[in-house]
C-alpha cells in the first residue's frame, strides 16, 4: 500500500508545491487500485502547511511540480519519496506512480500545438 | 523547437538571421507564448534559468515551465491589452534544480502590422544580485529590531558594536517610545553576554518595598509573606544583562543599594547578611532629565556618575524626519503580514499626513497608527479615512495659519501672527486676549477695540477664561 499526496491546481499537479491551493490524497493498494481518496482545500497555500500535513497523514509518496530544495530534502529525510517537476494530470501521475513508473520531470500533458 | 519553426510559426521571413538565434544572444531569459499562453520558444538564458529545454517546454502552458509566483497571484499576461501592452513585476520562480530565484518579469503583447495580437513575449531578469545588494543596505539600516537611516541613528548603530564589547554601564535616555528598551536588548545581543539572560525591570512599576525584594531577592521569613527564598532580578541576570527602565523613578533608598552593587558587584538579599557575588552588566534607561533631578536632590549624583559611563541619547522621531518613511514602510510590511491584510499601500494623501505628523509618542505611536490602519482598512489601499481621527484633526489644525489684524487700532502692524498650534479654540482665544491687552498696555477699552469686540464682550470672555 502506498499513500500518495499530490498538491493540486485544478485537476493537474500544481506547478508549485508552496503555492498549491488544494491537495489530493490517495491510498493505493498493491493491485494499483485507489482504495481511498480525498481532496483537501488548504486554508492557506504554504510549503510548511503541506509538509505538516504530509507527516500527519503518514504519506509515503509526494508527486509535485516545482519544490524548493529545503522542503525536498526535509521530506526525503522523513522517508517520504518525492517525485518532483511532474507536469500533467494528477490521475495520470497517480496511475503511473502506483505501478512504479513515474519519474521526476515526467511530462504527462498533451502538448497543444501553438495557435 | 528549432529556430526556423519559430519563424514559420509567426510567418517571419528570416532566411538571413533566424529569430531564435537573435533571442539566444540576449542575456535575459525570453519566453515567447502563443495566444493561449502555451510556450512557443524559450531562449538559452531562460533554459539555464528554469532547467527546462526548449523542445520539452514547447506547447506546454507557461505556468508549468516558468513556475512563477505570479502564475498563482494575478498573471501579468492576463492584464495585457492593446492599451496596456507591457507590464513589469517582481516575482520568483522555482527551477528544476529546486532553487527559488527572484526575478523581474516584463510581459508584452506581440502585435502584427494590423495591430492584431498574435502572442506574448516575456523577459526574465535574475535579480539575486540586486537583492543581495539590498540586503547589504538593509544591514546598514537595521540593527537587531531597530531601523533608521538618519545620521543620529546611524551614529548609534556605528557605536553599538564597540559599546557592546565593553562591560561598562550604559545610560540610555530619550523620550517615551523612542526605542530605549530595544536598544538595550540590541546591546545585549551584540555583546559577549548574548548567551546569558536579558532581564528587564521597570523601576517605576512597583512600590519601594516590593521593588527591593524584586531586585535583590529575599530570604525566607525576611518579612510577613516571605514563605520562601527569592533570587531577585540581579541574580536571575547573572552572566547576562540587567535593564533598569525608568531609572529616574527608583526610590532614593534603593539608589543607595544600587550604588553599592555597582561598586562591589555583590547583592544582599532582604533578610540576609550574606552577600552574593553577581556578574551582571547594568543598562539603565529613562525619559527623565537625571541631571536636573540630581540638582533637585531627587536622584543621587554619585549614582548618575556611575551609570553615565556610556551615554546614548535616542532622538525623538520629530528630530529625525527621514526615518519616518523607512519606519512607516517597515511597520506596514510587518503588520500586513501579521494580520494577513489585503492592504498593499498607503494612498498619497494618507502617506502625506503620516509623514508630516509630529509623533509625540515617537516610534511607538507610529507603529500603533500603522497597526490601527492596517486593521481598519479592508481594501487594497489605506486611505485618509483609515487613519486614527485625531491624526486628521491635527493635520487640519497644523495647516491653518491665522493672521489677526488690528483694523481698529492706530498701529498698522498686526496684533498677532501665529501658527494655530493650540489644542482648542479656548486656548487660542486666551492667547489673542493676552496679545491685545499687552498691546493696549492694559486698557480693556483699547484691547476690545483692537480685537474688534465690544467692551462687555471682552469682559465676559475674560471672566469665562479666568483672565484677571
Amino acid at each position: 500500500m502506498i499513500k500518495i499526496l499530490v498538491p493540486l491546481l485544478g485537476d493537474d499537479v500544481a506547478p508549485r508545491f508552496d503555492l498549491a491551493p488544494e491537495a489530493y490524497i490517495a491510498l493505493v493498494d498493491n493491485n494499483h487500485n485507489i482504495v481511498e481518496e480525498r481532496t483537501i482545500v488548504l486554508s492557506e497555500a504554504s510549503a510548511e502547511t503541506l509538509c505538516r500535513m504530509i507527516l500527519d497523514e503518514r504519506i509515503t509518496m509526494v508527486i509535485c511540480g516545482g519544490i524548493e530544495d529545503e522542503y525536498y530534502q526535509y521530506l526525503m529525510w522523513k522517508k517520504v519519496a518525492v517525485v518532483d517537476s511532474v507536469i500533467g494530470s494528477s490521475s495520470k501521475a497517480i496511475a503511473l506512480a502506483s505501478r512504479g513508473a513515474l519519474e521526476s520531470g515526467a511530462i504527462l500533458m498533451e502538448r497543444s500545438s501553438p495557435k | 523547437m528549432s529556430g526556423s519553426s519559430l519563424d514559420q510559426h509567426f510567418g517571419i521571413d528570416s532566411s538571413l538571421l533566424p529569430i531564435s538565434r537573435v533571442l539566444d544572444e540576449i542575456p535575459l531569459g525570453v519566453a515567447v507564448l502563443d495566444h493561449s499562453r502555451n510556450i512557443v520558444f524559450i531562449n538559452r538564458a531562460l533554459v539555464s534559468l528554469t532547467g527546462f529545454d526548449c523542445s520539452e517546454s514547447y506547447g506546454i502552458p507557461c505556468s508549468y515551465i516558468l513556475r512563477c509566483n505570479h502564475c498563482f497571484h494575478g498573471c501579468p499576461v492576463k492584464q495585457l491589452s492593446r492599451e496596456n501592452r507591457s507590464v513589469t513585476s517582481e516575482s520568483n520562480i522555482i527551477n528544476r534544480s529546486r532553487t527559488k530565484i527572484p526575478v523581474r518579469v516584463t510581459s508584452s503583447l506581440l502585435v502584427d502590422e494590423d495591430e492584431n495580437s498574435f502572442g506574448f513575449i516575456e523577459t526574465f531578469e535574475d535579480i539575486r544580485v540586486l537583492e543581495s545588494e539590498c540586503a547589504k543596505v538593509d544591514r546598514v539600516l537595521k540593527l537587531d529590531d531597530m531601523i533608521g537611516r538618519s545620521p543620529q541613528i546611524q551614529r548609534i548603530f556605528q557605536m553599538l558594536p564597540v559599546i557592546a564589547q565593553t562591560d561598562s554601564s550604559v545610560l540610555i535616555t530619550g523620550q517615551t517610545g523612542t526605542g530605549k528598551d530595544m536598544l538595550a536588548e540590541a546591546i545585549h545581543k551584540a555583546s559577549v553576554r548574548a548567551k546569558g539572560p536579558f532581564v528587564k525591570v521597570n523601576c517605576g512599576a512597583l512600590p519601594e518595598t516590593l521593588l527591593e525584594s524584586e531586585l535583590f531577592g529575599h530570604q525566607k521569613g525576611a518579612f510577613t509573606g516571605a514563605y520562601e527564598n527569592r533570587l531577585g532580578r540581579f541574580r536571575l541576570a547573572h552572566n547576562g544583562t540587567l535593564l533598569l527602565t525608568e531609572i529616574g523613578d527608583l526610590p532614593l533608598a534603593l539608589q543607595v543599594k544600587l550604588l553599592s552593587f555597582l561598586d562591589d558587584k555583590v547583592v544582599y538579599p532582604l533578610g540576609s547578611s550574606k552577600g552574593v557575588h553577581v556578574d551582571v552588566r547594568i543598562i539603565a534607561a529613562t525619559n527623565r532629565n537625571l541631571e536636573e533631578m540630581a540638582q533637585e536632590g531627587r536622584f543621587r549624583r554619585d549614582l548618575l556618575f556611575r551609570l553615565n559611563v556610556i551615554r546614548l541619547e535616542l532622538p525623538p522621531l520629530s528630530d529625525r524626519k527621514e526615518d519616518i518613511s523607512t519606519l512607516l514602510d517597515h511597520f506596514f510590511r510587518m503588520m500586513s503580514l501579521r494580520f494577513k491584510s489585503r492592504a498593499k499601500s498607503f494612498s498619497p494623501e494618507a502617506r502625506d499626513i503620516l509623514l508630516t505628523f509630529r509623533y509625540p509618542g515617537n516610534v511607538r505611536e507610529l507603529r500603533n497608527i500603522v497597526e490601527y490602519s492596517v486593521n481598519v482598512c479592508e481594501g487594497d489601499t489605506i486611505e485618509v479615512g483609515h487613519l486614527p481621527a485625531y491624526l486628521i484633526e491635527s493635520a487640519d489644525t497644523e495647516e491653518i495659519d491665522v493672521e489677526f489684524d488690528d483694523e481698529t487700532g492706530d498701529d498698522s502692524e498686526p496684533v498677532a501672527v501665529f501658527k494655530l498650534d493650540y489644542p482648542n479654540w479656548r486656548a487660542a482665544e486666551k492667547k489673542m486676549i493676552f496679545e491685545a491687552m499687552i498691546k493696549a498696555k492694559g486698557s480693556r477699552t483699547r484691547a476690545a477695540a483692537i480685537l474688534g469686540w465690544g467692551r462687555s464682550t471682552l469682559w465676559r470672555k475674560m471672566k469665562r477664561l479666568g483672565i484677571e
